[in-house]
């Protein structure tokens, strides 16, 4: 007999050890998520996946499931909040999507429109990011870096490598790579490499085949995001998770 | 000075164990020796401790006193607390920014001197304190600023600068069963260890049913059981602010499987206004490692850490020299009091300015060497905590009054101060009075009586627990410091009404911006705009839009911040536009909105870059005061 939980009043079932975001994700519900990706350990710190899980604000994709948990997702009150934080991410850094090659298979883009984000809402903070272009295959542009720590998870995890890490703190904390010169050209970052896949958004970008899917026919520009991220969520039967 | 870099950083990691968790300890060495953490020290680091490159410079990134660029040899930093604003610390930047010929920021042309501010410093009750390369000087006044500027330009060692330049004082107003305690050290030890548990109890039971350390020969195990039965009969609530029950938290950490416990004293006392645990850590050194001492006795742990903050680099040595007097004493060390298998003892972790690593689970990642991140909870440190191994993690007050429960029982102890707040506090009282320093009282005690106590006078609001705790005006001085009322951490700052309660919450929202750790969204960005709104407002360009920006943003935070630091960052300014909404709205335009774009400020560079400052230059710009 499997426990369940309650999400917004329906029974959700859960395997021990399961999130609270995976476990729906697995049943085939869908809780917004942005740094959350099912190949890699949740962290916790975009705090889109927010719900309230018995009265209390919890991040749904660190929240074990637990049975009798009562967790509420879609509710107005957190549909507002997800959208001032992801309304917070397009101040806080440049994204210009119109430029973006990344645009149409970007998960914070797809999310503004899955949360009826219309305007940033707030003003823009016009931080000053370098561009790094010095490897020959991939570029880095941390005027789009979200700071969700996908790509450094994927570069200790699965890569072994340690390409990406933070500095800075606050709104100064930044996305750095392992040289001493600063640059993706002088780390061991690898095109093949699983960090280079995982990146929500457009900050690190595969040189040469920006447009080999012409904008109108990518990834979210067929169905939102809520109902591919349910495409993607490992099922009870298979282990894959699906990438960008 | 070493004459050559790399063998000092060898011996450095060396001397910390060469491990993960010395990373953030041998940086804060080199930066004290280079005033810089060199890309080449930073490779150098990386190597020996076995760690990427990118991890030693994110750490490295994180702290505020290490740096990745020259700091200057001499790095003059300016406590900026509101108290110091008060005492007119940015007047005092100013002059000796002029007398150096430096740029508040810059490094001088030299690389001689930087000049800069950093949040507050633990000196409010004398200052305007600053640090000068770490070493803090209180009641900075015109004339102490120029022998500090002499002394600099002379490029005397800051080691060799007049001690009554770095003299501390103490300042105890009050005292109570805590500062009044008279125990002589191994006191309170003697007594938990030799207090017994009644025949048939329920505690001879349990502690027969599990030893208190796994191993442990046979005998006295009745005794750590006994205590922390009256840790728990004392009611005794951590002192840090967040008021846990410590009794509690001892017995899960005990009950915790794993091989290994750990007790940490945390010594990061950043809140600004709060300086109790400095001056317990210099005038009761002994009853802080005392209580440590007793609660691994307690839960069986035997290691301890002191997490020093950075600012109270000057305590380090006094403090070791205790530890070492402790050691020869047999009260630490290897079978304590001569009990065989007690074996504890302590080790003191330097910070190196990060107010969130008094967060307990970012402290403990301090601790482990990495950047200060407030971790996901569950699970907790008292299960998974330093090494993810069972850690108690209490503040330094905590423990104190821990080691006289051990000594005089918990029955005792909740005697004192109110049902649901046992014991004393102590405040650390600072701002608009004529004696700041440290009181201790019951619990229960009313703000006024506090007030008079301290020489206050026409008093317009009292900032209770620093920016974290609660603003209020005087209808409310009759309220007492009680968890039941107003908790509070120590802080316990006084503004008369010659003070613009507008600018007070306007410092605090730079520091909550200056000190949030950046690991979530809402925190991270909304501090950030959050001080940008206050600065829109002070320009005089904010409208009630502005107002309700600020409520936008404490809703994000309060459903949604990571930690403490984002849920309570908008209070002082919600506290204030509460009770003193006349010092926002006289700065207010009576539109609907105004853009913080500032025309005529934009054409700054451009009057630099012409030398013109004439009228003709200027955009007019109508604020109205």
């Amino acid at each position: 007999m499997t426990d369940t939980f309650l999400l917004d009043g329906e029974a959700v079932p859960f395997a021990p050890g399961q999130t609270v975001v995976q476990a729906a994700l697995a049943a085939g519900r869908y809780i917004p998520h942005l740094c959350y990706h099912p190949e890699f350990r949740p962290h916790g710190s975009c705090k889109v996946c927010t719900v309230k899980a018995n009265g209390r604000n919890a991040t749904g994709c660190t929240l074990p499931a637990q049975a009798g948990l009562e967790v509420e997702s879609e509710t107005e009150e957190l549909r507002a909040l997800r959208k001032t934080l992801v309304q917070m991410l397009f101040a806080e850094g440049n994204h210009f999507c119109p430029s973006c090659e990344q645009s149409g298979n970007c998960v914070l883009q797809a999310l503004g429109y899955d949360l009826g984000v219309m305007t940033a809402g707030f003003r823009h903070f016009f931080p000053d990011r370098p561009v790094d272009a010095s490897h020959p295959d991939i570029l880095l542009d941390a005027n789009r870096c979200i700071l969700c720590e996908l790509c450094m998870r994927a570069s200790r995890e699965v890569d072994g490598k340690d390409v990406f890490a933070f500095s800075g703190r606050g709104i100064d904390k930044r996305l750095i790579v392992n040289a001493p010169s600063g640059r993706l050209a002088d780390t061991n970052a690898a095109l093949g490499d699983k960090a280079m896949d995982v990146c929500p958004v457009g900050a690190i970008i595969r040189k040469r085949v920006g447009f080999a899917v012409p904008i109108g026919e990518r990834r979210y520009d067929k169905s939102p995001i809520s109902e591919q991220a349910l495409a993607d969520a490992p099922r009870p039967s298979e282990h894959n998770g699906g990438g960008a | 000075m070493p004459a050559d870099p790399s063998i000092l950083i060898s011996e450095a990691c060396e001397r910390h164990g060469s491990s993960p968790e010395a990373l953030l300890q041998v940086l804060r060495e080199i930066q004290e020796v280079q005033h810089c953490i060199s890309a080449e020290a930073a490779q150098q680091v990386a190597a020996a401790l076995g760690q990427p490159l990118g991890r030693v410079l994110g750490v490295a990134g994180f702290y505020a006193f290490l740096s990745t660029t020259p700091a200057g040899r001499y790095r003059v930093l300016f406590s900026d607390n509101i108290t110091d604003r008060m005492l007119g610390n940015m007047d005092l930047l100013a002059a000796l920014c002029e007398k150096l010929w430096v740029e508040r920021g810059r490094v001088s042309e030299d690389g001689l001197v930087s000049v800069d501010t950093t949040s507050c410093t633990g000196l409010c009750d004398q200052g305007p304190a600053i640090l000068v390369n770490g070493w803090a000087i209180p009641n900075v006044t015109g004339d102490r600023l120029g022998l500090i500027a002499e002394l600099i330009l002379a490029k005397v060692p800051v080691e060799n600068w007049p001690p009554e330049l770095m003299a501390v004082q103490d300042n105890i107003r009050r005292r109570d069963i805590l500062l009044n305690h008279g125990l002589a050290p191994g006191d309170a030890l003697r007594s938990a260890m030799g207090r017994d548990c009644e025949p048939g109890s329920p505690v001879e039971a349990a502690a027969n049913e599990r030893s208190w350390r796994e191993g442990i020969p046979s005998g006295a195990l009745c005794a750590p059981m006994a205590t922390l039965e009256e840790i728990k009969r004392s009611n005794l609530r951590g002192r840090g602010g967040a008021g846990f029950t410590t009794g509690l938290k001892w017995e899960a950490c005990r009950n915790a499987t794993g091989p290994d416990r750990y007790v940490v004293c945390n010594a990061d006392e950043g809140e600004p206004g709060t300086f109790k645990d400095r001056v317990l850590l210099s005038r009761h050194a002994d009853l802080v490692f005392e209580g440590m001492t007793v609660a691994a006795h307690a839960i069986g742990a035997r290691k301890g850490f002191l997490y020093l903050r950075g600012e109270y680099r000057f305590l380090l040595a006094p403090l070791n020299a205790v530890l070492a007097r402790r050691r020869s004493e047999n009260l630490l060390g290897l079978s304590i009091l001569g009990q065989a298998g007690f074996d504890f003892d302590i080790e003191i972790h330097l910070g190196a300015g990060a107010y969130v690593c008094g967060e307990e689970s970012a402290l403990i990642e301090s601790l482990e060497g990495k950047r200060g991140i407030p971790r996901n909870r569950p699970p907790y440190p008292v299960t998974h905590g330093y090494l993810q191994r069972p850690t108690v993690v209490n503040n330094v007050e905590t423990f104190c009054a821990a080691a006289l429960i051990a000594k005089h029982g918990g029955d005792w102890y909740r005697g004192i101060g109110t049902e649901k707040s046992a014991g004393t506090k102590l405040l650390s009282v600072s701002g608009d009075c004529a004696r700041p320093g440290i009181y201790e009282y019951p619990f229960g005690t009313p703000v006024c009586q506090i007030l008079a106590d301290c020489g206050a006078e026409n008093t317009q609001a009292v900032q209770i627990s620093g920016p974290s705790g609660v603003c209020i005006a005087a209808d409310e001085f009759d309220r007492r410091i009680a968890f039941e009322d107003l908790p509070t951490a120590g802080a316990f700052t006084v503004f008369d009404h010659s003070r613009d309660m507008f600018e007070v919450a306007r410092n605090y929202t730079h520091f909550f911006a200056h000190e949030s750790c950046g690991f979530c969204t809402p925190c991270r960005v909304g501090t950030a705009m959050l001080r940008n709104t206050m600065d829109k407002i002070a320009s005089g360009h904010g409208t009630p839009c502005d107002l309700r920006e600020i409520e936008r943003l404490d809703k994000v935070l309060q459903m949604s911040a990571h930690c403490g630091l984002g849920h309570t960052a908008c209070n002082p300014t919600l506290d204030t536009v509460k009770r003193f909404r006349p010092a926002y709205e006289r700065r207010l335009k009576s539109l609907e909105f105004e853009p913080a774009f500032d025309l005529d400020g934009a054409l700054a560079r451009a009057r630099q870059m012409t030398g013109r400052d004439d009228a003709g230059a200027h955009l007019s710009t109508e604020v109205s005061e």
